[in-house]
């Protein structure tokens, strides 16, 4: 349903007729609303699974708009003001304190952060489930990947800019991941801090990528994720292309306009979601410790390091990975096999469209193999995401290291069982109730 | 642009010329936005040696000062302690300091230039860490049983040894690192600069 195959807009003779038609003639506004929504024919079969998308794009609205706001009051200073605090972390308390509506602004901006990783690993797991990554839609889902990546360094280059405690270690220790990288590992640790310790450098360059690279990244990256998806057309929880079968008109017999069904549709998705999220936002902004943790509510003291330290809730899964790995390998050391293993894990699902051998795309045609692999992924997900918030211990390292194992196997050993299932036949048509 | 089928080769080397040379010059473009990347001049010039006064430092106790932005510490050793550092040898990745994380004068069995007194950046090698003081022997800080006393990093569970000694099969990859560190009296060391610098 590419953009441009649609007649220009013909006026009905009114003003308002006569601007539009005068407005199509020089830019493509009605191919791109009809391509894009009010004739981009989408499955009628989508359910739950199916919300997380628009709510993803209505986050990454609240993120960049409560952003805009926060700039304006925030100060990207390591120097110590006259009471002998960081101006960073003091213009964070000002935001909180003296600027009117400040904290809720601030709230909502942290509380973002944190929803925005549920609706993203929502949205991931539909694609689990539904073998939306399968041909043709592999380039969407790498798009999405690099999205997932850039949305994990925006979040790292945000979470230093409090000037916290938390803040301050946090990026000691992923900055320091990089320096794991032989040869040119220091050098790089060195141009990303761009001092020989965390500081007041690193703090300026942090907000710079935090309000102006990634962003442009990001929204780049959205923008082709979605032209991605409408040059393909939807997957559906059956896993059924529904352009193979077109009506007389060449419309998808299974398809309905995006514009206005599953606009209004994603309203209720919408305002379920804005009532959890400010539920979140009034009463728990804090998230029980996972959302903004304690630890960041002292500033940053590069002489001490918080009794406990952990990344935010939804790094630690892959922190766990990192910090499962401890043997050497090949004459070099754990520490930077536990950065290839961390990364590798994040990167690996841009291999899904590749790895995945089966001949059906959804879960519903799927049989007993990829429901329990996929049952014990989740939970291992769970089990290492758990375990990253806590302090290292020899049993949390050892189960650490059963579900990493597992979790690499899951990607790993797929080419092969994927295709022992047992599969169900797949309609021709799409169902639903 | 080529007319029935031919090409006109000399106008494609000038394409491939202009390409090149402007690809060049793209890149040439980059060097100062990556430089710019690189510690500032400021950034280099900091970091003066720093004197400490250790005449209050009371055998068992440790002090932090701030050397370069980094936490170093001062430990006096008490002969528990001292003695704690023999039986170590076989637990230790590194008993004998072979790496390359001390000047030659303290590359030794205390790893010190006086033997009860550790000068040592209290930074951990793994990802950088500042571990935390397990002084007491045994589990009564939540350490493993027959734990000697030193450190544990809080991030990734690396323990030292009261010389700083990294134990084996964890993440960090070497010992603490000892600065360059001089005694200008009895109880006045100057961190930062050793006897070739002085």
């Amino acid at each position: 349903m590419a953009a441009g195959n649609f007649e220009k807009y013909k006026s009905d003779g009114s003003l308002a007729g006569n601007a539009l038609e005068w407005v199509d003639a020089r830019f493509p506004a009605t191919s791109m609303w009809k391509g894009h929504l009010s004739e981009y024919y989408a499955p009628k079969n989508f359910n739950f699974w199916y919300f997380f998308g628009s709510l993803a794009l209505l986050v990454l609205v609240i993120q960049i708009v409560t952003g805009i706001f926060l700039v304006m009051h925030y100060k990207p200073d390591a120097a110590l003001n006259a009471n002998g605090v960081p101006i960073a972390f003091a213009s964070v308390e000002y935001i909180m304190r003296d600027v009117s509506g400040g904290w809720l602004i601030r709230y909502m901006h942290s509380t973002g952060a944190s929803a925005f990783f549920i609706v993203v690993y929502m949205h991931m797991f539909r694609g689990l489930l539904y073998g939306s990554y399968r041909k043709p839609r592999e380039l969407t889902w790498l798009f999405g990947v690099g999205i997932f990546l850039c949305l994990m360094g925006e979040a790292f280059f945000g979470y230093l800019l409090p000037w916290g405690q938390m803040s301050y270690w946090g990026a000691q220790v992923i900055v320091n991941l990089f320096s794991a990288i032989p040869v040119i590992g220091g050098d790089l640790s060195l141009i990303i801090r761009g001092d020989f310790v965390v500081g007041d450098a690193t703090l300026n360059r942090f907000f710079s990528f935090h309000v102006i690279a990634f962003p442009l990244v990001l929204i780049g990256l959205v923008a082709a994720h979605v032209l991605a998806l409408h040059e393909t057309g939807s997957n559906n929880p059956d896993g059924v292309e529904i352009k193979a079968n077109k009506d007389e008109n060449g419309i998808p017999r299974d398809g309905i306009p995006f514009h206005p069904y599953y606009t209004v549709k994603d309203i209720v998705g919408v305002v379920v979601f804005l009532m959890v999220f400010s539920a979140v936002m009034f009463w728990a902004p804090e998230g029980g410790g996972y959302f903004l943790e304690t630890p960041n509510f002292y500033p940053a003291d590069p002489l001490k390091t918080p009794p406990h330290i952990a990344p935010v809730w939804y790094f630690t899964p892959f922190y766990s990975i990192l910090r499962a790995v401890t043997y050497p390998l090949f004459g070099l050391d754990a520490k930077f096999w536990g950065v290839v293993a961390m990364g590798a894990s994040v990167v690996i699902f841009a291999f899904l469209p590749w790895l995945d051998r089966s001949p059906v795309k959804s879960i519903r045609y799927r049989g007993p193999i990829y429901k329990t692999l996929l049952t014990i992924f989740v939970i291992c997900f769970f089990v290492l995401g758990y375990l990253g918030t806590l302090s290292p211990s020899p049993m949390g390292e050892l189960v650490s290291q059963v579900c990493s194992v597992f979790y690499f196997g899951f990607f790993l050993a797929m080419p092969w069982w994927s295709r022992m299932d047992k599969f169900k036949p797949v309609p021709d048509r799409v169902t639903f109730k | 642009m080529s007319n029935q089928g031919k090409m006109d080769c000399g106008r494609r080397r000038l394409v491939v010329a202009t390409a090149a040379v402007g690809g060049a010059g793209a890149v040439a473009a980059l060097v100062p936005f990556v430089s710019s990347l690189l510690p500032s001049e400021r950034a280099k010039a900091a970091g003066a040696p720093v004197e400490v006064d250790i005449s209050k430092l009371e055998p068992g106790q440790m002090m932090t000062v701030e050397w370069r932005g980094k936490p170093v510490w001062i430990i006096n050793r008490t002969k528990e302690m001292m003695d704690t550092l023999p039986k170590l040898a076989d637990a230790v990745a590194d008993p004998k300091s072979e790496k390359n994380q001390q000047p030659a004068y303290a590359q030794n069995d205390t790893r010190s230039i006086k033997p009860e007194i550790m000068v040592v950046v209290g930074i951990c090698t793994h990802l950088g860490c500042s571990p935390s003081q397990k002084f007491k022997a045994g589990t009564e800080e939540g350490m493993p049983d027959g734990w000697l006393g030193g450190f544990l990093c809080p991030c990734h569970g690396s323990t030292f040894d009261f010389a700083g000694r990294v134990y084996k099969s964890k993440p960090a990859p070497t010992n603490l690192e000892v600065p360059p560190h001089v005694y200008l009296a009895d109880t006045r060391i100057l961190i930062g600069e050793d006897k070739k610098g002085a």
